[in-house]
């Protein structure tokens, strides 16, 4: 180094690494803003549409008899099925995932328990129509059971196991040793532990595990459509019978040709995205009031 | 400690509790145990009795297929004889997969980045919450969205890009159709973009999360603006898990049935003009000829299923390895 680098190519230098600096900024921020461009469209839009369309007739009554050129008619039905299949789901899917869940974190140091836990995580990536082709063969054709509420409440669960063991171990792992050592120092047997001190430590984030994983299956459509079948009249048997549902309500009458209809899909659509939007906020705030320790 | 990284730090409680070792174990911990266990079983009994039915059901299907049921464009399954298979399908799969992928993979990485690097801890976490949120909505409010809304909104825009970027291949439209119609793949891959933005981002933002605080400090000490210490400490550190979370997304747009069911007009063609109506996804397809479908076309449809399985399989087994690799798995509710 002979001569030393003039200021002014220092100064060019800084002010084009300044503006970079703000490009990039510009950039991220407007990346941010486009991810949440689609969300605000779609809940503005889709309340806007559905609201002015609710109405005691369209809560309290089925579409029996109601042909899609007519308005009338309504999801009652539809949220007989969508509860008692997230219902049943929920029986089947929440102890399952918790008891693996449980075993991951607890017990879980050999080989099966790195190949549960890698396959639990391949298990996210089932696609939920494929889930709905496991219930279409296994319950409907191949137990002879037919179309019905717990065909669908089965590929539902499929699909609920995994979000909740992924959120339930993250949260079992996150309790203090120091908590379970207390109990071990009382004298408790390993399980009395894990089921009288454990559990009941990380309720709170069980729960918010929970309902994140309800919201997620509420809104499914794609196995409904290969097991429960839709039915416009009122099935509250789940387990016999073709059954209607929420977004199967929606998904049906958005491909009408008719504007009462398409004016129910989005009634039916403005529902599902409260009673949904709903669960979330409420999931979301009980983790916020519980020291907050625990990320889902 | 709240960082999910714990390949190393799940120590054997085992050895921590006295009695498991010096004495005979109590009747209720075997028990106890021995459930758990059998759960843990039951879960990848699950996953084999998926692949296993699936199997099953789609023998009748591919014998009686007079057609090889990979190379054929066709989908007639319920003629005599039956004609079918999944060339056009799994096409038309993986091409609005890779449009929904193109389109959405600089915006989820942006905003990842955005709500770690660039606005407050507390509040990145809230708006986190907010594109986390964007994931549960359900997917036939998209495809109601999509279908009502965006479809007439994208024609003259579609129309636009025909006539003015025709002459790229993507572009291109032959016959003129843009004018009127477009329920294209090109539509279909904004609505899957808006579906799968919220996943990359959020496994993206896992991964950002757990880069060594030490590299970030380095490149500020050294004078680095921001973008600088993002391209040098950040970025280069969390490649591999990035890459996994954009894989994570591929295997949702792939799968992904009422949304594309709802926007894309169906036809078999195998061509990639992404702004003509028409083509078809194997998840759709079996979603749109469900209802109507004969045993045989029923079980044709279980079979273009299992293709759709071993796509998702695979490239979701991909993606978890890698995001292993690199040393973090990632949990995020949503991915």
């Amino acid at each position: 180094m002979t001569t030393a680098t003039p200021l002014w190519v220092h100064r060019r230098r800084y002010r084009r690494r300044r503006w970079t600096a703000r490009l990039a900024a510009l950039a991220v921020g407007s990346a941010f803003l486009l991810a949440v461009v689609p969300l605000i469209l779609v809940l503005t839009y889709t309340i806007a549409r559905g609201l002015p369309h609710f109405s005691w007739v369209f809560f309290t009554h089925s579409l029996a008899g109601v042909p899609p050129s007519q308005a009338g008619g309504g999801i009652a039905a539809a949220t007989i099925g969508s509860l008692e299949q997230v219902g049943l789901a929920s029986l089947i899917g929440l102890p399952l995932g918790l008891a693996v869940a449980v075993y991951l974190a607890e017990y879980g140091t050999g080989r099966l328990a790195t190949v549960t836990r890698f396959l639990v995580d391949v298990m996210t990536g089932i696609p939920s129509i494929v889930a709905g082709l496991f219930a279409y063969t296994f319950i409907v054709i191949s137990l002879h059971q037919g179309f019905s509420g717990l065909a669908a409440a089965i590929a539902l669960s499929l699909l609920m196991v995994p979000i909740i063991v992924r959120s339930a171990e993250d949260i079992l792992a996150g309790i203090p040793r120091t908590l379970r050592e207390a109990g071990y120092a009382l004298g408790l047997r390993r399980w009395r532990v894990v089921v009288s001190i454990v559990l009941p430590a990380a309720r709170s984030g069980l729960i918010t595990g929970a309902m994140l994983a309800v919201a997620r299956i509420a809104g499914e459509t794609a196995p409904l459509l290969l097991t429960a079948f839709d039915n416009s009249y009122i099935n509250a048997n789940p387990f016999r019978g073709q059954q209607s549902a929420l977004p199967l309500f929606i998904y049906n009458q958005a491909q009408q040709a008719y504007q009462p209809a398409i004016d129910r899909a989005w009634a039916a659509a403005a529902t599902l995205v409260l009673a949904i939007t709903g669960i979330y906020i409420i999931a979301r705030l009980l983790t916020l009031r519980k020291s907050g320790a625990h990320r889902v | 400690m709240k960082s999910p990284m714990r390949v190393g730090t799940r120590e054997t409680h085992d050895r921590a509790t006295p009695r498991a070792q010096t004495r005979r174990r109590a009747i209720g911990d075997v028990l106890f145990e021995r459930s758990v266990w059998l759960a843990a079983c039951a879960v990848l009994a699950l996953l084999i009795a998926v692949a296993a039915f699936l199997v099953w059901r789609s023998i009748p299907a591919i014998r009686q297929d007079s057609a090889n049921f990979l190379t054929t464009r066709t989908w007639l399954p319920d003629d005599t004889p039956p004609v079918f298979g999944v060339a056009a399908i799994a096409f038309g799969t993986a091409l609005s997969a890779t449009v929904a992928l193109v389109l959405a993979v600089p915006v989820a990485i942006g905003s990842a980045i955005f709500v770690t690097q660039y606005v407050p801890p507390r509040v990145g976490v809230w708006l986190g919450y907010c594109l986390d949120l964007l994931a549960a909505v359900p997917s036939v409010v998209y495809g109601l969205w999509g279908m009502l809304w965006l479809v007439p909104a994208m024609t003259p825009i579609q129309h636009g890009l025909a006539t003015t970027l025709g002459f790229l291949p993507f572009f291109a439209d032959p016959q003129g159709l843009t004018r009127q119609a477009s329920r294209s793949i090109f539509v279909v891959g904004i609505v899957l973009a808006a579906m799968i933005i919220p996943i990359i981002a959020a496994v993206t933002r896992e991964v950002i999360r757990q880069v060594d605080p030490g590299l970030r400090e380095a490149a500020w000490a050294l004078g680095a603006t921001r973008w600088e210490m993002v391209r040098i400490a950040i970025l280069p550190a969390s490649k591999l898990g990035i890459a996994g979370a954009v894989l994570l997304g591929l295997g949702r747009a792939l799968g992904e049935t009422i949304a594309v069911a709802l926007v894309l007009g169906t036809s078999f063609a195998v061509d990639f003009h992404l702004l003509v109506f028409g083509k078809n996804t194997i998840a759709a397809n079996i979603a749109t000829q469900f209802a109507e479908a004969g045993s045989l076309g029923r079980s044709a449809l279980i079979a273009s299923g299992l293709v759709l399985f071993a796509m998702t399989m695979l490239t979701t087994l991909l993606a978890r390895a890698i995001i292993y690799r690199s040393g973090s798995r990632e949990r995020s509710a949503f991915a």
